[in-house]
């Protein structure tokens, strides 16, 4: 046999088409890497703002005045009162959407029929698709009204509209996220539970549950971050105005709603207004960044106890 | 008995091919089945069974895989009312009353018949929990230490765990896992307990084990067991009946006349090897 | 041992507690079944509470002028005033942004499922775009403004909108596209390698093709996301109000979108109307959630639609 007529495996297919195959893999790798860039993006432009608005605000007084007063005269830049409206929002929604996001997702999970969650579960997630601002619309136009024939005093704006709003927005986030969890506990369990005479209750509530504790408390988690980040329902439900008050009637203003605030008006780019919306916006994410990061660690010990 | 002990008699009782403890004289019926079918959907399961189990022997159900015998099984203890489009038709007696009555409370029965799956399914708690199960949801939680120990003992695992019960379930091997789930079964004391090849996901000394374990529960418990391995149907059962293909009983009997006299011819063919 | 629990007639009689049981059973699913639907009566209340404020208000005339300051003008007998230059802004804003997103997240989903190796940098990327999907969208809003809109000159713009949307909603984009690449098997893979062809061939003849149901359901609903965010796009200063689209003539009397020039999008014009004191104005800013929610409910629909159309066929 010559060596003119051995077969030539080194070269399959045409160099083109070597040269586009290398190229269009970085081209993808380029797309995926863009997902890193944006996250350093944001800690970069952040973390820049916040430093340009510490040289002028004292980090101390930031995190230790209890007085927010931005565009006063004679300005004050105390954090507190904006992470008070934000803890306010966050453990008044949570009050709402836990108990009743988990109920939710129990029912989905452990009673209803194939037929009610066929039902259930598209207009949950419609629910979940509602634009913020339309929330906000109906804090203003529909619950306020509804707390002002209870409490004739209340005000337009209210902590506790915007936190009965947020509350019902992320409900879908709790439930599906819980009964995700709830399905992923193996059905023997269940079997087993029935076999030794539980009754439904005893299997959803004794079992399933306790089984799916770490994933519902994940979803919690996630809903929560959710909530701290919420913006628009909160603006417009609870106001503008930023204090510390234990009254659920009187207005509030978040984090967001500051940052808001800022973006509506006219501040002039390097003034010490629009450099506080960096700080803030720092905060914000540090705050959610966190919750994040706990829930997926979270979750991530939930997946060992199965394998 | 230690490890060696176990699989060494497991090798002496699989050339006598019988049980060693002899059946009691007379005994009782405990479960009887009448002519019941059972379907999924249009699927025929189980085809009119009839066949009287007696109280406090090991009953072995053998067969080819989809004979129907995890059914029937789950019949007994009406597990197969969670499932979808499931069917019975016939009657079950269990102590002389009809299960499929209307007036019988599934969970009620379920109380009474404990059951064994065939993967160890412990609960994600700890050792303690998962045996306490069973007594807290039907309020038997006095003494309830007592009871604990008393069922890991019977299910021979006590030696093994009574320093560690705060470990979670989970985090034993399978054939611990297993006793663990036999362990809880019997701790709210049934009258009878369900096996759904117990041992098929074990390895050789952890069913030598269980084994074991099955014959020292006969003299409290009625025990029904179902499994797809002829010598151990051999090795612990009293009585053995035979399902083949289609959901049919073909032959029950005592053990040792089916696997050296069947009656049936096919039972023969399926137990040399020449079916199934 | 020897003592049972129950003796021979004891089992028809229904267990000591489980009367007791079955009665806080019962009334467990009956609160579990009225949390469940209290979802769906919040969904019924706010989209009864929209129509009933927005009756009236909304006719043909609102979808074809422009906004204005009185009142009276968006009366039936009024000159005419709407929602137009925010509808054709939010309209190009969204296609603009489909285009960035299917590039970008469909090409991070192919190098994730089909290239990429397992590394750090890998799992790095991965848990990175669960993260990103966290991060709230004002905060997306701040890079927008800092980045487009400062760093790299492009203003307010249409862009600078559409890239800061693109960035939100890409890793549901990615997430969404990677479950659909996955979801070809792996036979079909086998089969376009066995004749020869390269690995690009086979993801973009055998691949992309059997994904791309999958992959437009998830861009849609994401896109469908986009379009009702406000705080994004206000943060980069787009206009509360504009009395004209961002159109601008082309050659050949052509009409282009107006890519580098100011715009505003519905949702911008309804935080607007929702904030406006005058009397009225509430009723305008429900006629143009109702216009936002058609659109927003239709692309669902479309997703929807494409999800079952393909699902049954595969």
């Amino acid at each position: 046999m010559s060596t003119a007529d051995e077969v030539d495996l080194s070269h399959g297919g045409s160099r083109r088409e070597h040269r586009v195959d290398s190229l269009v893999r970085w081209v993808f790798f380029i797309c995926a890497l863009l997902t890193i860039l944006t996250t350093v993006g944001i800690i970069l432009v952040l973390v820049q703002g916040a430093v340009t608005f510490f040289l002028d605000v004292s980090i101390i007084e930031y995190f230790t005045s209890i007085d927010w007063a931005p565009l006063d005269a004679d300005p004050s830049f105390g954090i507190w009162p904006l992470i008070w409206g934000t803890l306010v929002i966050t453990v008044g929604s949570a009050l709402i959407a836990v108990p009743i996001g988990t109920l939710t997702a129990i029912y989905l999970s452990e009673y209803a029929s194939d037929q009610t969650r066929s039902v259930l579960k598209p207009l949950l997630e419609i629910l979940a698709g509602i634009p913020t601002i339309v929330y906000g619309f109906f804090a203003l136009s529909f619950i306020t009204p509804q707390i002002q024939r209870v409490f004739p005093d209340t005000g337009t704006f209210n902590a506790l509209a915007g936190a009965i709003v947020v509350g019902i927005m992320i409900i879908p986030m709790v439930s599906s996220l819980s009964e995700d969890a709830m399905h992923a506990v193996p059905d023997d369990l269940r079997q087993a539970a029935y076999g030794l005479g539980a009754t439904r209750f005893d299997v959803s509530t004794n079992v399933v549950v306790p089984a799916a504790l770490s994933g519902i408390v994940a979803a919690y988690i996630l809903a929560i971050s959710r909530a701290i980040g919420e913006t628009m329902a909160v603006t417009l439900a609870a106001g503008m105005r930023p204090q510390i008050t234990t009254n659920p009637l009187e207005p509030i203003q978040t984090m967001t709603a500051y940052m808001v605030q800022v973006g509506t008006g006219d501040l002039s780019v390097g003034s010490i207004g629009y450099q506080s919306l960096f700080a803030v916006g720092l905060t914000l994410f540090a705050m959610t960044l966190a919750m994040n990061l706990v829930s997926l660690w979270i979750k991530g010990r939930y997946r060992e106890v199965y394998r | 008995m230690s490890l060696v002990d176990a699989v060494t008699d497991r090798f002496a009782t699989d050339l006598r091919a019988e049980s060693t403890r002899e059946p009691p004289a007379d005994p009782d019926t405990i479960i009887e089945a009448r002519d019941l079918s059972v379907y999924y959907g249009e699927t025929l399961a189980i085809d009119s069974v009839s066949m009287r189990i007696p109280e406090r022997q090991v009953t072995a159900i053998i067969g080819p895989s989809g004979c129907g015998k995890s059914t029937f099984l789950r019949s007994i203890n009406r597990m197969n009312d969670l499932v979808q489009g499931a069917r019975v038709e016939g009657e079950l007696h269990f102590k002389g009353k009809n299960v499929y009555d209307e007036d019988v409370d599934p969970v009620a029965l379920r109380r009474l018949i404990g059951m064994v799956f065939q993967r160890p399914n412990p609960f994600p708690k700890s050792i303690y929990d998962n045996v306490a199960y069973g007594l807290r949801i039907q309020d038997k939680d006095d003494n309830l230490d007592e009871r604990v120990e008393q069922a890991l003992r019977q299910a021979a695992l006590w030696d093994e765990v009574n320093d560690q019960l705060d470990k979670n379930g989970l985090d034993l091997s399978g054939g611990q896992q297993q006793r663990l789930c036999i362990a809880r079964a019997i701790a709210t004391d049934p009258e009878v307990i369900l096996m759904d090849e117990p041992a098929s996901a074990l390895d050789p000394v952890a069913t030598a084990q269980i084994e074991d374990l099955i014959d020292d529960l006969a003299r409290d418990y009625t025990v029904i067991i179902v499994t797809h391995n002829m010598q151990q149907a051999a090795r612990i059962s009293d009585k053995t009946a035979v399902f083949l293909t289609g959901g049919e009983l073909v032959e029950f009997g005592d053990t040792s006349q089916i696997f050296s006299d069947p009656e049936n011819e096919r039972v023969e063919a399926y137990i040399t090897g020449r079916f199934g | 041992m020897s003592q049972r629990y129950i003796d021979e007639e004891g089992f028809a009689i229904e267990g000591d507690n489980l009367d007791r049981k079955r009665f806080y059973g019962k009334i467990f699913v009956g609160v579990c079944f009225v949390s469940a639907i209290i979802g769906v009566i919040a969904l019924g209340l706010l989209i009864a509470d929209v129509i009933n404020e927005a009756w009236g208000w909304l006719d043909w005339t609102f979808l074809t002028y422009p906004p204005s300051q009185l009142i009276e003008n968006y009366l039936p007998d009024g000159r005419g005033a709407g929602i137009f230059p925010a509808l054709i802004g939010s309209i190009i804003l969204i296609a603009l942004t489909a285009i960035f997103t299917i590039l970008l997240g469909v090409g991070a989903a192919i190098y994730l499922e089909e290239y990429a190796p397992q590394s750090r940098l890998t799992s790095l990327i991965e848990a990175n775009i669960a993260n990103l999907a966290g991060v709230p969208s004002i905060v997306y809003g701040l890079l927008g403004l800092a980045l487009f809109v400062r760093a790299f000159q492009m203003g307010s713009s249409l862009i600078a909108g559409a890239l800061t949307l693109t960035l939100l909603i890409l890793p549901i984009v990615i997430v969404a596209s990677q479950e659909a690449i996955r979801a070809v098997p792996d036979s079909r893979r086998q089969a376009a390698f066995g004749v020869g062809a390269t690995k690009w061939e086979v993801i973009r003849d055998v691949v992309l093709p059997s994904a791309l149901p999958g992959i437009m359901t998830g861009t849609i609903l994401s896109l469908s996301r986009a379009i009702g965010e406000t705080a994004p796009i206000l943060m980069i200063g787009a206009a509360t109000t504009m009395f004209a689209p961002p159109i601008r003539d082309g050659p050949y009397g052509t009409q282009l979108p107006d890519l580098f020039g100011p715009f505003s999008a519905m949702p911008m014009q309804i935080f607007d109307w929702a904030t406006l004191p005058q009397e009225g104005f509430q009723h305008v800013a429900a006629a143009g959630i109702v216009v936002l929610l058609t659109v927003l409910l239709s692309m669902n629909a479309l997703a929807i639609y494409i999800r079952y159309r393909y699902e049954t066929k595969t």
